[in-house]
């Protein structure tokens, strides 16, 4: 932390001294409370929930939170530079009808995954070009591309699904190292988590990324690339969404244009509980794999425990509710005890 | 320094919260095997029904009819699954069965293979799998029992048509779309049906609505005008007869025209009230559901493997015996008329 503290410009140093402390406390906070609640959660489901003490549990755990856990990682620095993806899931499915149809045709499978990621990046570029050289607000732009890239992957396979995949991906997909229960793609995971968190944790890039959800205009007059960082983020989602894509397909055995319908508000409330800020400026990677692991290991305990999936849902919605309501509440005290002496903080408030 | 440390101890927490998930499961997994194991157990009649999704009329239907099987055996009956009639959201609640351990799982299936990995890995673990309604690829099940077969279909409703015009004179047929597999493969086996036992009833024409209600309202329509002496239509989709049954419950040949084919009491319940309609076809899902929980208390008990030839008690429904591709089938479809609709709420 330090070096990188040295390292960084003059003008982004002054703004870490000035504004740092208040939004990491608030964020170590609060990832101390969603880590602590994943503990009390798991503790409680294993010693509660009959069936979920045993080493199958994980892999199913991770294998159902894979797709969620991957798109998180590039979901956090896009919420934390204030903007949102929610096309994401729509890019899954474009990725999954890509890879599918792609191989039915022929094309051999490895080549056909490598085109559904250059598709991702390519829905990704589309939407940082609307968001940051057309000037348009990222939440509109991309739930219009969230309806496009999702009629374009229904249009290009209708309700049909393919199915005809080599089993040695399909089997790859779901494989587990050894005799464990750990599966195997949770290390590709593990490795883009590894390059996240560097990115926004340990490099100026990263800072850039606050800097831009706290200020905008600040960020660009200490010399950061407000607009090229913003691209850059949505083409990363768009690619590891296309990653997350080829996962869902080859777990699943089926390319379906509809596969991962409305898996993007699970990633936002995963990433939204996990601590990042709707408002941009706040968050952090551990609070988010804890938010994404909070909402999977409840699910899990829930379905085990004969919990409908109607109530699943109102559980993890009134979770995410309270989350978002008690971080705001923690925002509002501190202002209020701050505000006798010092003097009162425009930036805190609109972000809190 | 501070925040390095509490930075430090957030991590910290975070590996332990997931060494704990991790090490939660192996620890405690020796103790809790045995529940896990007690599926392979032949006396395990925990049998849990996973339809394609969670409120739809026809799956409670056929659910009310498997609680009645199970309790009837004293069996412990549950109903589990997706808001949405999604594959993947039936693997998670199959991943779900597995962990703990039923007996088995009676599953109309979303697709017939994304959810197949997922039933295999029930199997190992000693769950018996029975498809109902919708089936898999063959090898990821232990039985399918079957609705109705093509051929039971086509003639059911020949039968009906020809009993309400009496045996003879023109009809016509309201389809689907014109590539629809399984209307085509029906239509095919009805003009058999009556080429052989009907020489006096003529098919006159076959017309298309696209299984969309206006449109298929329209070419009823247009199929009596056409057709002046028309005695009778045969819809063999759900909506197209209830499209056709609206045109003529609100026309002059209500009454006078007769229309049969494949419809659900819902859909048909007025029309049949009215004098429209005499009677239609379609299976019975309570006995749907039924038949499938014996198969799987058979299965589960071994006293069936699902080979060629095997039989089992279905209770009230008879004995039944096992067919090619471990197929059971539930009979003749079932005709619904002003008797019996009333019974009926799907």
């Amino acid at each position: 932390m330090t070096t990188a503290t040295t390292s960084a410009s003059a003008a982004v140093r002054t703004y870490r001294d000035y504004d740092r402390p208040l939004w990491q406390r608030i964020v170590l906070t609060r990832e101390s409370a969603i880590v602590g609640l994943l503990v009390i959660v798991a503790v409680v489901a294993t010693l509660t929930v009959r069936g979920f003490s045993q080493p199958i549990t994980l892999t199913y755990l991770l294998l159902d939170v894979m797709p969620i856990l991957l798109i998180a990682l590039p979901m956090t620095l896009i919420m934390i530079t204030g903007e949102i993806d929610l096309s994401v899931a729509s890019i899954v499915g474009l990725s999954s009808v890509t890879t599918g149809v792609l191989t039915q045709a022929g094309v051999p499978f490895e080549a056909a995954a490598v085109i559904a990621l250059v598709v991702g990046a390519a829905c990704g570029a589309i939407n940082g070009f609307l968001v940051t050289v057309v000037g348009l607000p990222s939440l509109a732009v991309t739930i219009g591309t969230l309806a496009l890239f999702r009629g374009l992957a229904v249009g290009l396979l209708g309700t049909t699904a393919i199915t005809d995949f080599p089993e040695f991906w399909t089997d790859l997909a779901k494989a587990r190292v050894g005799g464990s229960n750990i599966p195997v793609v949770l290390f590709l995971f593990l490795a883009l988590l590894v390059v996240f968190v560097v990115l926004l944790h340990f490099t100026p890039f990263g800072r850039g990324i606050y800097a831009i959800g706290l200020s905008k205009a600040a960020a660009h007059f200490s010399g950061v690339h407000v607009e090229r960082t913003k691209l850059i983020l949505f083409v990363l989602s768009g690619v590891i969404s296309a990653l997350a894509g080829i996962f869902y397909t080859l777990r699943f055995g089926s390319a379906r244009g509809d596969n991962a319908t409305g898996l993007e508000l699970q990633v936002i409330a995963a990433v939204v509980l996990g601590g990042v800020s709707v408002f941009g400026g706040r968050g952090a990677i551990p609070g988010v794999i804890a938010g994404v692991l909070l909402i999977g290991v409840l699910a899990s305990a829930l379905r085990l425990a004969n919990v409908t999936s109607d109530v699943i849902n109102i559980i993890t919605g009134a979770l995410l509710v309270l989350s978002v309501v008690a971080n705001s509440f923690l925002a509002w005290l501190r202002m209020r005890r701050r505000a006798p002496g010092g003097t009162p903080r425009v930036e805190a408030s609109t972000a809190g | 320094m501070f925040q390095h440390k509490r930075r430090a101890g957030a991590l910290t927490a975070l590996a332990v919260g997931v060494a704990l998930v991790a090490s939660g499961c192996a620890v405690d997994s020796g103790t809790d095997g045995g529940d896990g194991g007690g599926s392979g157990d032949s006396g395990n009649l925990a049998i849990t029904f996973l339809p394609k999704n969670l409120g739809n009329p026809y799956f409670d239907t056929s659910s009310a009819g498997a609680q009645e099987a199970i309790d009837e055996f004293s069996g412990t009956f549950a109903e589990v699954g997706p808001a949405e009639a999604t594959p993947d959201a039936q693997v998670s609640y199959i991943n779900t069965l597995t962990q703990q351990g039923v007996g088995a799982i009676a599953v109309s299936a979303n697709d017939p293979e994304a959810i197949c990995d997922a039933l295999n890995e029930a199997r190992d673990a000693g769950v018996k799998v029975v498809t109902f309604d919708s089936d898999t690829n063959p090898d990821c099940r232990d039985l399918f029992i079957n609705q109705a077969t093509s051929e039971g279909i086509a003639k059911i409703q020949v039968d009906l048509i020809a009993e309400q015009i009496g045996g003879a004179g023109e009809i016509a047929i309201l389809s689907a779309s014109a590539n629809a597999t399984n209307q085509n493969a029906w239509i095919e086996l009805m003009e058999e049906e009556l080429a052989a036992s009907h020489p006096d009833i003529t098919l006159v024409e076959t017309v298309y609505g696209d299984d969309d209600d206006q449109t298929s309202f329209d070419k009823t329509a247009a199929l009596l005008q056409t057709h002046p002496n028309l005695k009778g239509i045969i819809s063999p989709t759900t909506v197209g007869i209830a499209a056709a049954a609206r045109y003529l419950s609100t026309s002059e040949y209500k009454g006078t025209v007769a229309l049969t084919g494949l419809g659900t009491p819902n859909q048909m319940r007025e029309y049949v009230e009215d004098g429209t309609v005499t009677a239609f076809a379609l299976w019975n899902p309570a006995d749907l559901g039924y038949l499938a929980s014996y198969a799987a208390k058979a299965l589960i008990e071994g006293e069936i493997t699902g080979e060629e030839g095997d039989t089992f008690d279905a209770g009230k429904l008879g004995e039944y015996e096992v067919g090619a591709d471990a197929t059971v089938l539930l009979g003749d479809p079932y005709v619904f008329d002003a008797d019996n609709i009333g019974d009926f709420d799907f």
